[in-house]
């Protein structure tokens, strides 16, 4: 399932605690698309996805956004009960 | 087969705590670490924010110790809960409005949490006595262990020889021998253990990452206060104080010049909350207005702004002043002169 995440006018780390917190709510094989505008987000989120086990399956820049897409691979910190539906 | 031991390290993005946790991972033991968000951490803020700054590399430093260490890294925003440790500390500030030993005890009792909710043995830091004047002395470092709730579970590796043995240590989850005796504010010793370790580039060793330990950003925030019936804070508030040139000229308002393209950009972003003042004649920075504004106090910050964009010289410019419910007002002002700004008007 794909699911997007707006972080804009956010900046780092927040765009990164907004993702780890989603990706907390989501399933193994599910994609977040996360649009942010920190530019530190480019360097952040795929940092964090490394060190936490996800798949950065792309990254780019549009305009001012960064867009980082994600497949969540390792959700073993996934909240209990907390899927979404 | 003796139980695999699990600790949580305080990640700061700074070579102690990056020395700390690699410490335990030599000893065998699963590191996992955490990091606490304020708001007031130097970290991505203001290399986000200014141009001047694209050249450098926009990393997180936590986020980079994290993955030099090989370990899992949990950013925790406690933006709201901090409000409590900075408007009422039971410590004090330090030399600015930094309450660092309050604030030391309340990430620490937040590790306990997060130790208990995730099954985990015991939490380390990269604490080593003597090297920071309030919240790493032999006297305040037991403060910390007893006000977290943390007690003997609170191990600090990189000065642990010179403390009594906690928990980790007598139960032989870790070895004491193995284990550091570093003391006082030299950093020669933790670069001779980051070589040791192959750790070549690491964070600026004892460098703030708390804007509150800064005098420019206390003095700011400071005035925010005097300037508001509560001493309540939301992020964007503490956001701005981290960007552009800060000018009181009045007591009911404050304007904020943005100092340069990435910094006008940022405010970009403000200006459905603030009313704001932009050169239509010709380049200039945006500016926004914090307070409640008069007419004549939208002239008296058009002069000032003027002065701050290409136009300064001219005898007359065109000032847009707009307002968050969209209305706009159009100045022709002469800008003010340098030296008619007085300097107590720079917050």
């Amino acid at each position: 399932m794909k699911h997007t995440l707006e972080a804009k006018r956010l900046l780092c780390p927040m765009p990164v605690i907004r993702t780890q917190d989603k990706i907390k709510t989501l399933a193994v094989g599910d994609v977040l698309e996360v649009i942010c505008t920190d530019p530190g987000a480019l360097n952040d989120v795929p940092a964090w996805c490394r060190i936490n086990g996800h798949k950065v399956l792309e990254t780019k820049t549009v305009d001012d956004e960064v867009i980082i897409i994600i497949e969540v691979v390792d959700n073993e910190n996934r909240d209990a009960g907390d899927k979404e539906q | 087969m003796s139980k695999q031991r699990k600790a949580v390290a305080l990640i700061s993005g700074g070579l102690d705590s990056l020395l700390a946790a690699k410490v335990m991972l030599e000893q065998g033991i699963h590191v996992e670490g955490i990091n606490f968000y304020t708001g007031f951490c130097v970290e991505g803020h203001t290399h986000a924010i200014r141009k001047k700054d694209k050249a450098k590399p926009k990393r997180n430093n936590a986020l980079w110790s994290a993955e030099q260490l090989g370990i899992k890294l949990h950013i925790v925003d406690v933006i709201e809960e901090y409000k409590d440790v900075l408007l009422n500390p039971k410590h004090g500030y330090g030399q600015n409005m930094n309450p660092c030993l309050d604030c030391k005890g309340f990430m620490v009792k937040k590790a306990v949490e997060w130790i208990k909710e995730n099954d985990f043995d015991f939490i380390i830091t990269g604490e080593v006595i003597g090297q920071r004047p309030m919240s790493q002395r032999r006297d305040t470092m037991p403060v910390i262990q007893k006000e977290s709730g943390a007690g003997d579970l609170l191990l600090r590796p990189l000065c642990a020889k010179n403390l009594p043995e906690t928990i980790p240590e007598i139960e032989g989850w870790v070895d004491r021998e193995k284990l550091y005796d570093f003391s006082g504010r030299t950093r020669k010793p933790q670069m001779a253990l980051a070589k040791e370790f192959g750790f070549v580039d690491y964070a600026s060793p004892a460098g703030g990452c708390c804007f509150l330990t800064d005098k420019n950003y206390s003095d700011k925030l400071v005035d925010m206060w005097q300037h508001r019936s509560s001493r309540d804070y939301e992020l964007d508030d503490i956001m701005m104080l981290k960007v552009g040139r800060h000018i009181r000229p009045n007591e009911n308002f404050k304007m904020i010049v943005g100092r340069e393209q990435g910094e006008n950009k940022f405010m970009e972003g403000y200006k459905k909350i603030y009313p704001y003042i932009h050169c239509t004649s010709h380049n200039g920075p945006l500016t926004l207005l914090d307070g409640n504004i008069t007419a004549d106090d939208a002239e008296l910050a058009a002069r000032i702004a003027a002065r701050y964009g290409q136009g300064r010289d001219a005898d007359e410019v065109e000032m847009s002043v707009n307002y968050p419910d969209g209305k706009n007002t159009i100045l022709k002002v002469k800008p003010m002169l340098a030296d008619e700004i007085p300097e107590v008007w720079y917050v």
